[in-house]
């Protein structure tokens, strides 16, 4: 099993949900982040006053998945998140040592 | 006082005008501050202005409004109202139609919103007892005796200076006093270029477009009658503000390509300030010309502020209200003499403008120097700043034991 962790531009989330949902994978974890990469941060002005703004805004999608379904996915996401602009953000893959699903006790790939 | 009849429609107004004015504290300009700061510092402003209206109330009760408005002396009032021991119900106040309790309440959500607005200057690093103790002495000891001076029949009334609802006695005073509390404080640890941006500008619109209908109370209410006067003090005052903010998004619009709607709202504010002297002679085209005036002007002081001198007035308490409200004190007479106001004034125009300059730099003299001594007072009583580990936390918890913005529970 692998952990596929994409951080992507916020406003790309529907269309890498629906294109994740087309392929049939049928849970995902989103949560809203902070960092920065090649595209840094920007600035923002205040009553003539520039703020740094050194976080960017992001989204991170988590997707736990069988090995076998690995390449469809990142190839997907890379596909409905990319805007070709500067800051579209990264995929990253862990292996997956253990999985449960704690309503039923059910284990690895049935847990997915 | 009983012998003047008191008037059903001057009263009906006033009262109404209290209420818009104490809704330029509570909440209006609690929002307004509370959205430039820091989400982990929301409340800690929110505590702040509420508690300064409190601790104002009942001290202007106890003390400020016989020190105000008790007796004529030239410098200050005297105790002959403390407590407002000799109010009775149907007690009118001298020179109006309104029952004193009426005149008493009006001027007492002046007297609220005047120590409020210096909370701007402080915000995010300074101690809870600090703002209490140092709001409630300079309410006594530079906003009461000021408004003695200008419309308790002290030394600048005598001179003839003219103010209509508070542009020396509450801008100027306020602003003044603002940066010399920011300057003593000494700036925030991020000052000036970690600085963190407002966390909810759309808290600021809202702050700033209830400061804006209370406005009509403050000004419109000055004119302490229900007539003529108070209808042109509301025209003026309403469209210096709209000239003002869009004379502000020109601004931001040609210097940074976007115009903001902090930015916009900021103009807002300084044009109320700038017309609030002025609304009682200033016409309609006078308000529009003052308004334009003010957000040039406001603008370059902001900048000035912070760049040039280098003070952390973290919300720009000088150069809004400070800078607006001495603009429209000193213009005043100009507006008249071109012929665009339609008021008079009490002597020739650039007599009157002596007049107005005097009251301004001797009331920013008075102001700073008495803001100096209050302020190392609650230096040495309470002390002034937070810890810096509690100044990194944030005020709302540091200070308050509360928290903002539970998200994601």
């Amino acid at each position: 099993m692998k952990l596929v962790t994409a951080i992507i531009q916020p406003h790309r989330l529907d269309t890498v949900r629906e294109a994740l949902t087309a392929l049939g994978i049928n849970g995902m974890t989103v949560t809203e982040v902070r960092g920065y990469g090649r595209q840094k941060g920007h600035t923002e002005i205040y009553r003539g006053a520039e703020y740094t703004i050194s976080f960017t805004p992001k989204l991170k999608v988590e997707v736990a998945l069988g090995d076998d379904r690995v390449d469809e996915v990142i190839g997907a996401i890379t596909q409905a998140a990319r805007t070709g602009k500067i800051g579209d953000g990264k995929i990253f893959v862990v292996d997956l040592a253990a999985a449960l699903r704690v309503r039923t006790g059910e284990t690895g790939d049935d847990a997915l | 006082m009983i012998d003047a009849a008191i008037s059903a429609a001057d009263t009906a107004w006033i009262l109404t005008a209290t209420a818009l004015v104490l809704l330029m504290t509570l909440p209006a300009l609690a929002l307004f501050y509370g959205g430039l700061v820091q989400a982990k510092n929301i409340l800690s402003v929110l505590a702040q202005c509420f508690a300064v209206a409190c601790v104002c109330s009942v001290l202007w009760f106890a003390f400020g409004y016989s020190l105000a408005f008790s007796g004529d002396g030239a410098w200050l009032g005297d105790a002959g109202a403390f407590l407002l021991q000799n109010l009775t119900r149907d007690g009118v106040h001298s020179g109006t139609q309104l029952p004193e309790s009426v005149f008493v309440m009006f001027q007492m959500t002046f007297a609220v919103i005047t120590p409020a607005l210096i909370v701007g200057a402080y915000v995010e690093r300074i101690r809870f007892a600090a703002v209490l103790l140092i709001s409630g002495l300079w309410m006594l000891i530079v906003y009461a005796p000021v408004v003695h001076w200008v419309w308790g029949g002290g030394w600048l009334a005598q001179m003839g200076v003219m103010d209509f609802a508070g542009g020396i006695v509450v801008h100027v005073t306020a602003g003044v006093s603002a940066l010399v509390i920011a300057w003593m404080l000494a700036p925030r640890q991020e000052f000036p270029h970690g600085i963190r941006p407002p966390h909810a500008p759309w808290m600021v619109m809202v702050g700033a477009s209830l400061l804006w209908v209370g406005w009509f109370g403050f000004n419109g209410g000055s004119a302490l009658t229900a007539g003529g006067d108070a209808g042109m003090a509301i025209l003026a005052t309403h469209l210096a503000a709209a000239t003002a903010t869009i004379v502000w998004m020109a601004i931001e619009w040609i210097k940074f390509g976007k115009p903001s709607l902090v930015g916009a709202v900021t103009g807002t504010i300084a044009g109320l300030a700038t017309i609030t002297p002025a609304a009682g002679v200033a016409g309609p085209l006078g308000a529009v010309v003052l308004g334009a005036a003010a957000s040039c002007l406001c603008y370059f002081a902001v900048w000035m502020v912070k760049k040039v001198i280098s003070v952390d007035d973290a919300l720009d308490v000088l150069g809004v209200h400070g800078v607006g409200g001495a603009l429209g004190t000193l213009a005043l007479p100009f507006i008249v003499m071109i012929g665009i106001g339609g008021g008079k004034l009490n002597h020739a125009p650039l007599e009157q403008f002596g007049v107005q300059a005097i009251g301004v730099v001797a009331v920013a003299l008075f102001s700073a120097l008495a803001t100096w001594i209050i302020t190392k007072l609650a230096d040495m009583l309470v002390g002034l700043r937070v810890d810096a580990e509690h100044e990194t936390q944030g005020l709302d918890f540091a200070s308050h034991g509360e928290t903002g913005y539970h998200t994601n529970r």
